[in-house]
């Protein structure tokens, strides 16, 4: 099943004021902050809606103003009409339209930046992946993944953002608005996502080489089908069953890929790369730029920095076609 | 003492203003006059340091970098055009987006301010030059060197690749020399621009023609001054950050590392401080382009000029305000966020007051259709637009949505395009006739026009949609599958459109054979610029006017006559001397006859070696940098010494209708001692956003200082604070010993001056020595105030040294001693910037 194919999983459609006059696929909306999936990304769709209404009608008045008088009519008006503009449109009615515009966008700030429910996801960025771990209450160890962040629909969720290098930030348009993760300090985003289906996430802040492919997946879940699908991410991975993946394994030993990365429940433990263990349950590879597929896992692991310039992870170009569809056949067997 | 009151009869009256000067007399003061402000031809056109060939030279670099940047903005629109495409890698396409954006500021925006501003202000304030012309030309061929090989290290694929923000610790780290080339490059730059401000400022309030109260100048003088004191106040924490980054990239003082007790936030900070200013100062510059254009277009006085001036300064405190916004993304409080929300949504009341001032003004007025009016009702549009999506972005928690994202691109180059470039085109539109007597084309210019507001509004409306759709800026590529594929299509179509136009534009501008302009005043206008003649004397004014209205050329029907025919102040140059008048601050009272200094090789040197100082340690030749900048700082001594505050060889001068003003003055009276002063607030800022620092990393962490550091050494600290106000009063007692003619006891203090200074000095940097700055931010943050005390030290004892000198050559006496007033003027600030350090670094660990 594509991504695309689970997005027509999504619950019931947004209100009829919600739906914009856009031709977008199915698949296109995921990255949309104008296809809000839960609470933040609506409150912020209203408001720019409005905003945006009113800056329609503001710029039509003034620049039709400014062709009436100098285009239509040109007598000469008397002085004092022009004291009453002055202070009428450029100081009075200002005042008040801002004034009324933060009073009302200032107040979604604290149901914005509201404590989660419970559930925390620790999302720290790499050069260019991201690490997360899920905290469930009263978790004493995390339950590790990558490059992909599950919601279960219905409640809020906090993040807890960190950055090991350089600076990133963690967008998810559908689902609200991005926080920063800076070396150093910790910052807090929290999310209430409503809808279920498969978002699209993407790194917001300039962070070098492969910046514009460093995204990853946002899957929304009923809290009942999330809690299921963390527990089997908790699981060791699966065992090999094929030839192949049998072969494909011993590749991954072969090579020393266990020195970056874990699967657990096999002697691979390496820290520094993304955790593998259920790999093959993600929707996306290498951040969010491809499939986990057999031909995007060969192609990935033959080429990396060819697709991803700079990425850590060096190009495995000298195994065989043999080898990499073993290799990649073994990773696709870690559901 | 001499007596250096101005005599004989001020203002002048009507009769002394309708006598008529004989033809012979006219002739024989024009001979003089063309002879004297004469420009150089062949290579010794070079010299010229004239405002109106260096303001040329200005805005034609400006015009060229412009293009450049956007020439790489087009190869970015290619790269662009189609998700995947492999037109540019990440590298370059990295190298390209950073100096995109810090060209179009730094090497286009802020100095074509500049440029136009030394190009048009004399004209306008009835002035020959400015008042320092050397200065203009020095920070000329500074923008000029240091522009070039900013910009060209592109072509080298040497380019900075970290953003025009440069934010660490991605640009810290950057391994090439592309993060040293903007630091260092772009800090040159910096110098160079604060330098024209510090001209531009002391030009608006020192050389306007008589009569010319501070009410009544033109509303183009009123935002240089605003804009020229935002220069002096942004760009300083911006040279402040560049020194620690600089610092910490070639020494590994770790101001940005948080594994060392350093912020990367605190560089967003002082580049914010600096950054949103900046747009103001971008922007203001251009309103005062349309204030000019607008009262001619509707052939009235503007309608409230107060209103629009206080808007002006209004603008220019609150952007100081407002630099948070561009970190609502960060993670701070609430708090903070609500409080720099309000403070970006007040900008838009100063804002619509002037834009409500022109509409009005053109409501009452007799609208003429023209080309520049074309141009401002364009800019009009595309500015409101870009205004509009401003009051959104305001929002915070909106913000959080669309920061860093296409939205955020559209809605930035909607209010530079509405209200930068279209109004500055209005204005090169306005005033061509003025710089250069030719009119350009209007059918060209109406091609010029609807290519590049049609394809602006083609590239950019797009991308307010691109954005909200989920595309981040900065981005070399994308996926094909997020519904930004015709979006981006349509806007790479329309930059080429926009460069269409630019093209157009560019032809019309460097075409030979364009007409000849055929009147004095095309379009009818009311101010002092207008009042030129045909020819193309090098003289600025034939004389000096004696003003008494805001549109002095509909209000004194004779003035223009009358100044043509030197009637007026300074019609003559008996002496063979570049001189321009200088009055009072409010209300303009003549008060001295200032000897500018003229043509010399010697700012083309001093330029050439100082930019070296900049440009060789980026290659980590840094013994020849250390020389460069020594033979730099020898160049502008012989500089200072061979043409500025020169004995006169007569203390008065008839300036005309019967006036007689000196030809020195020293301390308030003296433009020296304004740029001075205007110069020292600029420093003694970037000083505060070091001291800044240290209370930042003092806040931000409960560990700092850390437990148990080392510290300087308090009674080391204190000694050198000592000797160093002990060396600011002898400076100061050197002043006062030479005034009352007791020379030999000036130059004692003048030599115990600067030896209390060395020790000083010399003190302060022992009682660091034992710290370890690339340990902690702690004991960097010290040792970075010392080096700032420091170098002002050794400036310091340059100018106690310069002025010792003086009193032995004859450059300075009891009746003629500017330069040591200028220089008692630095130790003030001095001698605060060191007490400050000294309690700092010497109290601050133990009362913190």
């Amino acid at each position: 099943m594509t991504r695309c194919g689970k997005q027509a999983t999504r619950g019931p459609a947004p209100p009829a004021f919600l739906v914009l006059p856009l031709m977008l696929g199915a698949c296109e909306g995921r990255q949309s902050a104008l296809m809000p999936g839960g609470q933040d990304a609506s409150q912020l769709f209203l408001i720019f809606m409005v905003m945006l209404g009113g800056a329609v009608v503001l710029w039509v008045a003034l620049n039709g103003m400014f062709y009436y008088f100098t285009q239509v009519n040109r007598r000469h008006f008397a002085l004092r009409h022009g004291n009453r503009i002055i202070i009428g449109a450029g100081v009075i009615l200002p005042t008040v339209v801002v004034g009324a515009l933060l009073a009302w966008g200032l107040s979604i700030m604290p149901s914005q930046r509201a404590r989660g429910d419970g559930l925390v996801i620790r999302v720290n960025a790499e050069e260019w992946w991201w690490r997360v771990e899920y905290w469930p209450p009263g978790a004493e160890a995390p339950i590790a993944s990558a490059n992909e962040i599950r919601f279960p629909a219905g409640s809020r969720t906090e993040l807890q953002l960190t950055a090991s290098t350089y600076i990133h930030s963690l967008w998810i348009p559908s689902l609200g608005g991005k926080m920063d993760m800076i070396p150093g300090r910790q910052t807090v985003l929290t999310l209430h996502p409503d809808l279920e289906g498969f978002y699209r996430g993407q790194c917001a802040e300039f962070c070098g080489a492969s910046h514009a492919l460093m995204a990853f997946e946002a899957v929304v879940m009923a809290p009942s089908a999330f809690d299921t699908w963390l527990a089997s991410q908790a699981t060791p991975a699966a065992e090999p069953v094929t030839q192949d993946q049998m072969q494909g394994k011993s590749i991954f030993r072969r090579e020393g890929c266990g020195a970056c990365h874990t699967i657990r429940g096999t002697e691979f433990t390496g820290a520094v790369g993304p955790d593998l263990t259920h790999l093959a349950s993600r929707a996306s590879l290498a951040a969010g730029i491809m499939e986990v597929e057999r031909d995007d896992l060969m192609t990935w692991i033959a080429h990396t920095r060819e697709i991803k310039p700079q990425v850590a992870m060096p190009a495995y170009d000298w195994l065989s076609p043999e080898e990499l569809a073993a290799l990649a056949a073994y990773l696709e067997s870690l559901e | 003492m001499i007596d250096r009151a101005p005599q004989g009869p001020y203002p002048p009256t009507e009769a002394m203003l309708a006598e008529p000067v004989p033809q012979d007399l006219r002739d024989a003061q024009e001979d003089r006059l063309r002879k004297v402000w004469k420009t150089k031809t062949g290579i010794r056109y070079l010299m010229s340091v004239n405002n109106s060939e260096v303001g040329k030279w200005y805005s034609l670099t400006c015009f060229a970098f412009m293009l450049a940047a956007g020439v790489l903005a087009l190869l970015m629109r290619v790269q662009l055009a189609y998700p995947g495409m492999q037109f540019l890698d990440a590298d370059r396409f990295n190298q390209f987006f950073t100096m995109h954006g810090s060209a179009m500021m730094f090497l286009f925006a802020v100095p074509l301010f500049e440029a136009m501003a030394i190009l048009i202000l004399p004209a306008f304030l009835g002035a020959r030059d400015m008042p320092f012309p050397r200065l203009s030309a020095f920070g000329y061929w500074s923008f000029l060197i240091g522009g070039v090989f900013v910009l060209g290290s592109v072509l080298f694929d040497a380019a900075p690749k970290s953003g025009w923000f440069m934010y660490p610790p991605l640009a810290t780290m950057d391994p090439g020399v592309g993060s040293d080339i903007w630091l260092l490059g772009l800090s040159f730059i910096e110098i160079a621009s604060i330098a024209a401000a510090v001209e531009l400022i002391v030009g608006v309030l020192k050389c306007r023609p008589p009569g010319m109260r501070i009410n009544t100048m033109p509303l183009y003088a009123w935002y240089v001054l605003v804009v020229g004191g935002m220069i002096l106040f942004a760009f300083p924490p911006l040279i402040a950050g560049d020194l620690l980054f600089e610092l910490e990239r070639a020494l590994d003082w770790p101001f940005f590392d948080p594994s060392r007790g350093g912020d990367p936030i605190f560089w967003q900070h002082l580049f914010w401080i600096f950054g949103h200013p900046e747009v103001y100062i971008v922007f203001l510059p251009s309103v005062a382009i349309a204030a000019m254009v607008v009262p001619t277009m509707a052939q009235r006085p503007i309608v409230g000029y107060s209103w629009i001036v206080l808007s002006a300064v209004g603008t220019g405190f609150l952007s100081f305000g407002l630099w948070v916004h561009h970190m609502f993304t960060t993670g701070l409080p609430m708090i903070s966020l609500a409080f720099f929300s309000a403070a970006s949504e007040a900008v838009v009341i100063p804002t619509g007051i002037q834009l409500f001032v022109f509409l009005v003004t053109l409501m009452i007025g007799n609208v003429q259709k023209s080309l520049p009016m074309l141009w401002i009702a364009g800019g009009l549009a595309i500015f409101t637009a870009g205004g509009l999506t401003g009051i959104m972005l305001a929002i915070a928690p909106f913000d959080w949505q669309v920061h860093d994202t296409y939205f955020i691109v559209a809605h930035l180059h909607y209010t530079l395009f509405g209200g930068m470039i279209l109004p500055v085109m209005a204005g090169v539109y306005y005033f061509f006739p003025f710089f250069t007597k030719r009119v350009l084309s209007v059918r060209l210019g109406k091609w010029a026009f609807w290519l590049i507001f049609g394809g602006f509004n083609l590239t950019f409306l797009p991308m307010h949609l691109t954005g909200l759709l989920g595309m981040p800026r900065r981005v070399f590529t994308y996926q094909p599958d997020l519904g930004w594929n015709t979006l981006n299509l349509v806007s790479s179509v329309g930059a080429f459109i926009i460069a269409a136009g630019f093209l157009v534009f560019t032809y019309d501008l460097l075409r030979p054979g364009k007409p000849r302009l055929r009147e004095r005043n095309p379009w009818n206008a009311g101010t002092l610029e207008w009042s030129d003649t045909l020819s193309d004397d090098a003289w600025g004014v034939r004389s000096i006017p004696f003003i008494t209205s805001r549109y002095p050329l509909w209000d004194q029907p004779q003035l223009v006559d009358r100044m043509a025919q030197g009637r007026y102040y300074l019609p003559d140059a008996p002496e063979g001397y570049r001189e321009t008048m200088v009055t009072s601050v409010i209300d303009a009272r003549p008060v001295q006859v200032q000897r500018v200094t003229g043509d010399a090789w010697i700012t083309l040197l001093a330029a050439v070696f100082i930019g070296g100082s900049f440009i060789l340690p980026t290659f980590h030749h840094y013994v020849a940098g250390a020389l460069s900048g020594m033979v730099g700082v020898g160049c502008i001594l012989y500089w200072l010494w061979t043409s500025t505050a020169r004995v006169p060889e007569k203390d008065m001068k008839d300036a005309g209708l019967g006036l007689s003003l000196p030809t020195y003055a020293s301390g308030p009276q003296s433009v020296g001692w304004w740029a001075m002063w205007i110069t020292m607030l600029g420093d003694a800022t970037a000083f505060a956003s070091v001291v800044f620092g240290f209370f930042f990393y003092w806040t931000a962490d409960a560990n700092f200082p850390p437990q148990g550091a080392a510290h300087a050494d308090p009674w080391l600290v204190g000694l050198s604070a000592l000797a160093l106000v002990v060396a600011w009063a002898l400076t100061l007692g050197a002043r006062y010993l030479n005034r009352t003619g007791r020379t030999p006891f000036a130059r004692a203090a003048l030599i115990a001056g600067p030896l209390a200074a060395l020790a000083g000095g010399g003190m302060l940097v022992l009682s660091v020595l034992h710290l370890e700055p690339s340990s902690h931010v702690y004991p960097a943050v010290v040792c970075a105030l010392v080096i700032w005390t420091g170098v002002h030290v050794l400036v310091g004892v340059l100018m106690q040294l310069y002025c010792l000198a003086g009193t032995i050559f004859g450059k300075i006496d009891p009746d003629h001693d500017a330069d040591l007033w200028n220089v008692s003027l630095y130790w003030h600030f001095h001698v605060l910037t060191v007490l400050v350090t000294a309690t700092v670094i010497g109290l601050g660990p133990r009362l913190l």
